[in-house]
This record gives C-alpha cells, sequence and structure tokens, in this order.
C-alpha cells in the first residue's frame, strides 16, 4: 500500500481551477521531489497533504487523498492528528519567538506532553537528527532568532521532527539559505529518509535531482509527468517536461 | 517511536478550543448587543418626541417645552466653522508629513507632537479655548472661538487620514510619474491625490460625526439658552450635545425635559448615523468604481 | 525664462505652506502648554483667603505664617487653641466681620462701617487670641495688631492635600487628591471592565470570525466609538444609573461603578481596534507553523499570537487608559460628583475632567479658584503626555 495517494483531486480558489485531477502515489521512506513554474499548482498540492490549505477561505476540494489508506478529508477526521503525522518545514526559516529549545518543545506542549525527562531527550534526539546538535547546545536558552538562517531551517526541522511524523512535507526548504546551509540541509534529507516518506516543493532542478527518488512535473495546474527522478531527467515522456528541465521555461 | 495521540488529549484540546471560542463568540455578540441596546434606547424613545415642529421650532417655557432649533443651527455653525479651519491645514499637513517630510528628527518631533495633541482629553482643549481664543484672542463666546477650538480638536485626526491614504498609494505610482519629468507637486496633484481621494473624503466625513458630538472642549463657549439665531461668527450659540447635557442633568422638571433629552440625543445619533452610513457608501461606490478602472 | 521662474516660485510657495501647516500641530501643542501652565502656575502663587481678604491676631501671637488647611480647621473649630496649630498656649476667638456686632453696637462701628478699621484694631489688641477675618481695608494706618500672612499652596499640599473646596471660606481648600483618586478609581474599573471584553472581541476578530462576520462586527465597532460622549452619559444616566441603584439598594445610583461601567463601554473601541491590528500583525508563516504542529488555533492564539503581538496589546490598554482618564462628559453625568476619598465602588467620586467641566462655568476669570481648575488642566496634561510616552515606549521595543 502507498504511504500516500490522492485520487482525482481538484482544488479551486474561487473560479479558479487550481489543481486539475492529480492522481498520485508515494511510497514509504522516499523521497518525491514536486517540480514546475511558480503558480503551476506544487505547493498547493504540498498543502493538500496536512491540510493547510483549511486557512485559506473560499476553497472547495474533490477527489480523495489517501494516507496509510485513510482519507484525510473525510468528515470526523482530526486534523490536528493528521498535522502531528504530517509534519511541514516552510519555505522560509520560522521559528517561533521562544527559545531554541522552547521551540523544538513546542509541538510536543501543545499536545499534552509536558515530562520534563521526556520533553528534554525528545528536544535533544530532534536536534540532533536535524545535524543541528553540535552548533546549539550551549545555546538551548538563548532566542532563535539569535541562530543564523541555515541554522534556523534546520530548527523548524527539528521541531517537526520532534512530534515524531511519519511523512515530512517540505515546500522550497532551502530557497532562503546560502548554497552551504543549503548543502547542509539537502544532506539531512538524504538522512532522513530512512525514517520518514518526504515530499519537497523545489525550484531547484539539480536539488530535485540530488536528492529525490521520484519526481512529478506540475504544470498549470496538472500532473504533466511523474515517475522516477532518473528517468524524468534522462528521458522525459513529454515535451514540456523536457523544455522545463532543460531551463527553456520557467 | 511515535508520538499516538492520546484520546484524551485529543479530546481536552477540541474541548478548550471551542470553550474558548465559545466564549469569544459570546463577547463578540455581547458588544454588538451593547450598541443595539444603546442605539434602540435612544431611537425607540427619542422617536415619539422627534417631529418637524420639534426640528424647526424654539425652546420654551424656560427649555421644559418647543423645539431645538437654536441648538441644531448651532451645531450646524460650530462644525462648519471648525472643518473650515481643520480639513485644509490638516490634508495639506498630512501631505507634507508623509510626501515630504524626510524621516529626521524633526519629522519625528512633528509626529510626535501630532499624536501627543491627539491624545490631549478634550477638556482640556476646553480650558485653552477659554484662556487663548475666548480671553487672549478677545474673540469672547463666539461661534468662532468655539469653531477654532474643536478645529484644533479635529486636526490630529484629519491629518492622520490624509497620511494613512497617502500611504496607501503605492510608490510605484510616485516613480512613475517621476520618471515621465513631473515634479513632486504634479505628482502630488495628478497621480497621488486622485488615487487616494476617495480614502481622505471617507475619513473627513466621519470626523464630521465626531466632532458634532464633542461638548468637553465648548463647554465654556455655547450659550445655556438663547432663542437668537446668530447672525455672526461674533454670536454666541447653543449646540446639540450640549443641549442634551442641560436638559439630562440640570432640569428641574424631568417629566418635561426627558422626552425633549431623548429627543435631542435621537438628533446627535443620527447625525452620526448617517456620517457613518455616507462614509460606508462612499468606500463601496469609490471601491467600486476602482475595480472597474 | 520667466516661465520657468514662476513654477519655481510656485513650488516654493506651495512647499513653505505645507511645511507651515506640517508645523501648526507643534504650534498649537506649545500655545497649549503655554497657556495651561501660565494660568495654572498662578495657583502657587497667591493667597487661598480671597483676593482682599486678610486675618489680623494680635501683636503677641507668636505665628508669622499660617497653612490654608490649618485656617480652615480653625474657622471650623476643630482646632480651638493656637497650640494646636504651632502657637502659644490660648485660646482661639473666631471673628468675622459680621460676628464685630457681638462686641460693639452699630453705632460704634459707623453707619457706613467707617469704624470698623478702628474696633477690629482694638480688638485684636485687647483678645490675645483674636483672629480677624476682614476686608483688606479695615487694616488701617494705626492698626495695632498684625497681619498673619498665609502660606502659599505647596506642590505636596496640592496633591496630598484630602480637601477640595475651592470655595470655602475663608480659606479655600485646594488638596486634589480625592480627584486624583476618583479618577484612578474609576478609570481602573472601565479598564478592568474593557480589557477582558475588549481582548476577547479582539481576538475573535482577528482570528477566529470569518470575513463576512467580521464586516460586520467592524462597522459596528467603529460606529460604537463615534457616538458622542454625552450620549453615552445620558445613556447611563437614565438606564445604568437607576440599575445600579436597585441592584445594590442604595440611595443613589450614581457611583464610581457607574462611571467604570460607561466608560469602559467607551474605551472599547480602542482597545478592540489596537489589539486586532497588533494580532494582525503576526506573521502568517508563524501561525502556520504552529498549526502544522498539530496545535488547536486557540493554541496557536494564546501560545503563539499572543505573546508576538504583547506590546500592541499593551499598548491598545494604556491608550484606554488614556482615554478613559481624559473623559469627561460621560462621568460627569454618572459618577455624582462627591469630592471625596472613595471607600468603594458603590460610592459618588468625582473626577479631574469631571471638576474642571463642573467648575469653570462658576469661578471667577483670574480668580484662584479659576487658576486651581487650570492647574487641574496641567495635571491631566501630563498624565495624558505619559500614556503618550507610554505607548511610544511600549511600541518600540523590538519584537524579538
Amino acid at each position: 500500500m502507498a504511504k500516500i495517494e490522492t485520487k482525482d483531486v481538484n482544488l479551486f480558489y474561487g473560479d479558479f481551477h487550481a489543481l486539475k485531477g492529480i492522481d498520485m502515489q508515494m511510497e514509504e521512506n522516499t523521497v518525491t521531489a514536486l517540480i514546475g513554474p511558480s503558480g503551476c499548482g506544487k505547493s498547493t498540492y504540498l498543502r493538500l497533504l496536512n491540510r493547510m490549505n483549511d486557512l485559506i477561505d473560499n476553497v472547495k476540494i474533490t477527489g480523495q487523498i489517501l494516507i496509510d489508506g485513510e482519507d484525510i478529508y473525510r468528515k470526523g477526521i482530526n486534523v490536528d492528528e493528521l498535522r502531528i503525522k504530517v509534519g511541514m518545514v516552510f519555505q522560509k526559516p520560522n521559528p517561533f519567538p521562544k527559545s531554541v529549545f522552547e521551540n523544538v518543545a513546542y509541538g510536543l506542549r501543545v499536545n499534552g506532553i509536558n515530562d520534563k525527562h521526556i520533553v528534554e531527550e525528545t528536544v535533544v534526539r530532534s536536534l540532533k537528527h536535524a545535524a543541528l546538535w553540535d552548533e546549539v547546545q550551549d545555546k538551548l536558552h538563548k532566542s532563535a532568532f539569535e541562530l543564523s538562517g541555515g541554522q534556523q531551517q534546520r530548527l523548524c526541522i527539528a521541531r517537526a521532527l520532534a512530534i515524531s511524523p511519519s511523512v515530512v512535507l517540505m515546500d522550497e526548504p532551502a530557497s532562503a539559505l546560502d548554497p552551504i546551509s543549503t548543502a547542509k540541509i539537502e544532506e539531512l534529507i538524504y538522512e532522513l529518509k530512512k525514517d520518514y516518506t518526504i515530499v519537497i516543493v523545489t525550484h531547484n532542478m539539480q536539488q530535485a535531482g540530488r536528492v529525490s527518488d521520484f519526481t512529478g512535473f506540475f504544470y498549470l495546474g496538472e500532473l504533466v509527468e511523474y515517475g522516477r527522478t532518473a528517468d524524468i531527467f534522462t528521458s522525459p515522456k513529454k515535451h514540456q517536461t523536457e523544455n522545463y528541465i532543460t531551463g527553456r521555461f520557467g | 517511536m511515535s508520538l499516538n495521540m492520546n484520546e484524551k488529549i485529543a479530546r481536552s484540546k477540541r474541548r478548550s478550543e471551542m470553550f474558548a471560542f465559545g466564549i469569544f463568540r459570546a463577547l463578540s455578540f455581547l458588544v454588538v448587543a451593547i450598541l443595539f441596546v444603546i442605539l434602540g434606547f435612544i431611537i425607540i424613545k427619542g422617536g415619539s418626541a422627534i417631529s418637524w415642529k420639534f426640528l424647526t421650532t424654539m425652546p420654551t417655557d424656560g427649555m421644559t417645552g418647543g423645539g431645538i432649533l437654536p441648538a441644531i443651527i448651532g451645531t450646524f455653525c460650530l462644525v462648519g466653522g471648525s472643518i473650515l479651519f481643520s480639513f485644509p491645514i490638516g490634508v495639506l499637513a498630512g501631505i507634507y508629513m508623509n510626501e515630504y517630510a524626510k524621516d529626521g528628527p524633526l519629522v519625528r518631533f512633528i509626529r510626535m507632537m501630532t499624536n501627543n495633541l491627539a491624545g490631549i482629553p478634550s477638556i482640556v482643549f476646553g480650558l485653552f479655548g477659554v484662556s487663548f481664543f475666548v480671553i487672549t484672542c478677545g474673540m469672547g463666546d463666539s461661534i468662532i472661538a468655539g469653531s477654532l477650538t474643536l478645529g484644533i480638536l479635529t486636526l490630529p485626526v484629519v491629518i492622520r487620514t490624509t497620511e494613512e491614504a497617502l500611504k496607501a498609494v503605492d510608490n510605484s505610482f510616485r516613480q512613475g510619474s517621476y520618471a515621465l519629468g513631473a515634479t513632486k507637486i504634479q505628482t502630488i496633484r495628478k497621480v497621488v491625490l486622485p488615487i487616494s481621494y476617495p480614502n481622505i473624503i471617507t475619513g473627513l466625513i466621519l470626523s464630521i460625526g465626531r466632532v458634532s458630538g464633542e461638548v468637553a472642549p465648548i463647554l465654556f463657549i455655547v450659550a445655556y439658552f438663547t432663542t437668537k439665531l446668530p447672525t455672526s461668527v461674533k454670536d454666541q450659540v447653543m449646540a446639540l450635545p450640549y443641549h442634551l447635557y442641560v436638559l439630562a442633568t440640570s432640569g428641574t422638571n424631568i417629566e418635561k425635559t426627558r422626552p425633549i433629552a431623548y429627543g435631542t440625543a435621537l438628533v446627535l445619533i443620527a447625525i452620526v448615523l448617517i456620517m457613518n452610513l455616507l462614509a460606508n457608501a462612499l468606500r463601496r461606490y469609490f471601491g467600486k468604481k476602482v475595480k472597474m478602472n | 525664462m520667466n516661465k520657468k521662474f514662476i513654477k519655481k516660485l510656485g513650488e516654493k510657495l506651495i512647499h513653505g505652506l505645507l511645511t507651515l501647516s506640517g508645523s501648526i500641530t507643534s504650534i498649537i501643542v506649545l500655545l497649549i502648554v503655554i497657556f495651561l501652565f501660565k494660568e495654572g502656575a498662578g495657583l502657587f502663587n497667591r493667597s487661598t483667603l480671597g483676593d482682599d481678604m486678610v486675618l489680623a491676631v494680635n501683636k503677641s501671637n507668636p505665628l508669622n505664617k499660617i497653612k490654608a488647611a490649618k485656617v480652615k480647621a480653625i474657622f471650623d473649630q476643630q482646632v480651638t487653641n493656637w497650640k494646636q496649630v504651632g502657637g502659644k498656649n490660648d485660646s482661639i476667638i473666631i471673628i468675622r466681620l459680621e460676628d464685630l456686632s457681638t462686641y460693639y453696637t452699630e453705632e460704634q462701628l459707623g453707619a457706613n462701617l467707617e469704624n470698623v478699621g478702628a474696633c477690629v484694631s482694638k480688638l485684636t489688641d485687647s483678645l490675645s487670641g483674636a483672629v480677624v477675618y476682614v476686608q483688606k481695608k479695615f487694616v488701617t494706618k494705626d492698626f495695632k495688631g498684625k497681619v498673619l500672612p498665609e502660606e502659599h499652596l505647596s506642590l505636596t499640599e496640592f496633591f496630598f492635600g484630602k480637601e477640595w473646596f475651592p470655595t470655602a471660606v475663608p480659606s479655600a481648600q485646594f488638596g486634589i487628591l480625592p480627584l486624583i483618586l476618583g479618577t484612578l478609581w474609576v478609570s481602573l474599573g472601565a479598564i478592568l471592565i474593557a480589557l477582558p471584553l475588549g481582548l476577547g472581541v479582539a481576538i475573535y476578530l482577528a482570528e477566529i470570525a470569518d470575513p463576512r462576520l467580521r464586516g460586520v462586527l467592524k462597522p459596528v465597532i467603529e460606529l460604537l466609538s463615534g457616538i458622542p460622549s454625552v450620549i453615552y452619559g445620558f445613556f447611563g444616566l437614565v438606564v445604568i444609573v437607576p440599575l445600579i441603584q436597585q441592584a445594590f439598594n442604595l440611595p443613589v445610583g450614581e457611583t464610581a461603578l457607574a462611571g467604570s461601567i460607561v466608560l469602559g463601554i467607551m474605551a472599547l473601541p480602542t482597545i478592540i481596534t489596537v489589539a486586532e491590528d497588533a494580532m494582525r500583525t503576526t506573521p502568517r508563516a508563524m501561525k502556520e507553523a504552529s498549526l502544522a504542529l498539530g496545535a488547536t488555533r486557540w493554541q496557536t492564539i494564546y501560545r503563539i499570537i499572543i505573546p508576538y503581538s504583547i506590546s500592541g496589546i499593551t499598548a491598545g490598554a494604556i491608550l484606554g487608559i488614556g482615554r478613559a482618564i481624559g473623559e469627561t462628559m460621560a462621568v460627569l453625568m454618572v459618577t455624582g460628583n462627591a469630592g471625596v476619598i472613595p471607600h468603594t465602588y458603590l460610592q459618588p467620586v468625582r473626577t479631574i475632567p469631571a471638576t474642571i467641566a463642573a467648575e469653570l462655568g462658576e469661578s471667577a476669570q483670574g480668580g484662584i479658584h479659576y487658576q486651581a481648575l487650570f492647574t487641574l488642566g496641567c495635571v491631566l496634561f501630563v498624565i495624558t503626555l505619559l500614556v503618550n510616552l507610554g505607548v511610544e515606549y511600549v511600541s518600540s521595543k523590538r519584537k524579538f
């Protein structure tokens, strides 16, 4: 069974048809990259998977989205619970105005876990997991805003990992970072694959090629092509995909 | 290890959210209810007192009968005079602050002063009006002294309204105009003001509603009672809000003065309501026009 | 060439006009300060006895000066011995102009009071404990007693004096402590009512209400802030005051509580608007991050949004208090205006603005009472200045 499966998903912003009949399956412990020009719907699609689009008014969704075989848009589903299972890292580092420690502990605390030992242990483990521990272990109680951009983004990853999701969504996680920080994040993604199913939206073709197992190319709200990254990059079946990958537009 | 969310925690999260949101919704409806109770009360009680005659005749029998004409005319004169002073100067000042003034110590000082002026209690304006306009400038208890006092009270509102409207104009419009070789003044006149004037006008209309209801600044300037309609700016006039205050607090014959007080209150409320409706209508009208363009 | 010159001149003129308009608020504030403080400072520079009145005492009286409060105590007969006010052991004999007839016949005083001066002189000379309160003109050249000058009001007496009797005779009392406390009580009560209510509404508007509901609520709040204060006062007077009177079974319903309720309603729009604006500045990304971690919207509100916008919320609260302190008409109409130090909320109080509003009309222009009201104006001005500075300080604080 696929970890994530979407069947004929359509999304409308008012009259605007933003996603058109998307069918997609993602296997457990893989990295899937979503690529395409701006406004093609890839971020919108990503945000369907943890129901982040719920926050926007006037959105209509049809079709089915299954995670672990469960329809996440079914009535009566607990959205908070879904979001614990499906973590998210955003485009720009967005730490809370709290200490490094409290940033990571936030997800635990809002879910009722306040036991000092468990919280401490989880924070340390998550920071290590996000390859940030060595850099922040003596700054745990300083404001998260004192970290560099790249560190902040890894802190956001650690924060997402702390609540033990099984899926991690990443919305252009390195677009606001310098090359060295980007390299660190990519390395991290590769590491995380062992424990998580990762879906990453990226603008950066090379990045998609480097980190992902599967790639989906979105264009004007449609999933033009989806397959193994190696195949997409070396022998795209569709003309548009080829044009985009070779940099003729986008 | 996965964090299996405990059913109990999930429920308590939901419950506390529902509880909190319920409270906030209730509080919001309470505030709406407060407004409607006040408005409804005044409208119902005042409605029976109001007639064409009430609006167009003089008070009689020591203010226990008759109408409120002099108070309406007085308020009209005072408000008219005050906006003659505050609108042009305030709009110019707003343009200066947003378009000309470079961010430096001078502008910061002026802005601080404007903020301070806005924060000064209205009764202090009353004191100032008496000692400056009435006595030092020798204007006496006149329309002009009252108008100027109300005018300086309105000034910060007008300035802020103008500034905000100008700030909302995207800088690209200005740059586009400069790029075509227009001077600063041409840019302001031909580009910035045409875009921002709907917001300025809406703000100004709202401020008319506000200033009509002010009493404290003119408490020592307007007349307690007069049946003489003003013929010059040096005359003393009655004012609606002060008339309401007098009727409400110092009436000796409450059964007779209360209906007049309710009627006066309704007229005041009506002015505020009309100004608000007008402003909202204009907002919608201009909003549509902008969309159409 | 000529055209260009005219155009340039025009630009310069307009610029000048704009600069002038821009600086007008500063000029006005300056004028307000000058006129307020010029009149207000006079209070500390004159006798509270009344402009042409004096106190005459026996030459042997060791006192050289006396405070206004003591004069009042003497004439109210709360003090009956000079020892109690720092003099020698001698009982005090109070003599007002009208009391002279108990010592002298009308003939002796003269048909046109032409001999009063001599009588006063004789009286003060013969009665060692006498204190005579008469017009200055009766203290003649051959006066045998001595004039007891009154000490000028000190700042301490002004701010901490417990009695506000601006028209008391012989000595007006200008202690504003009851007025300050009255103002603070009413404002504090108002903010206790308005803050939870206002914050709740602000949260609802900023984070919970859907846009359509918000579109209804915003104009309501705008309207609430547009209603004139005298209408609030009137509503308070005819609805809230009687309700309080019945609910607590009081002799009068005009109380601090009534003032607080009315002011609380009036402060609502300020608090709601400022707090809502502050909450709206919370970056969307931060809210989303919280939700993405499984937090509910409510958890996001109180764990992220409120801490993030706390400086703006505080600014709103301070502004609300500032408005409450300066509000005049509504308070004047519902608080009962008793100038005593309040002990409960169910008691009439008198605030600073209400005092000015109620008394300026009755005070003689340029007189000591008139000046005292301007001094009150100065106090109000300084309070609002502090409030403004407080708001500026709070909102300029770095957001993490």
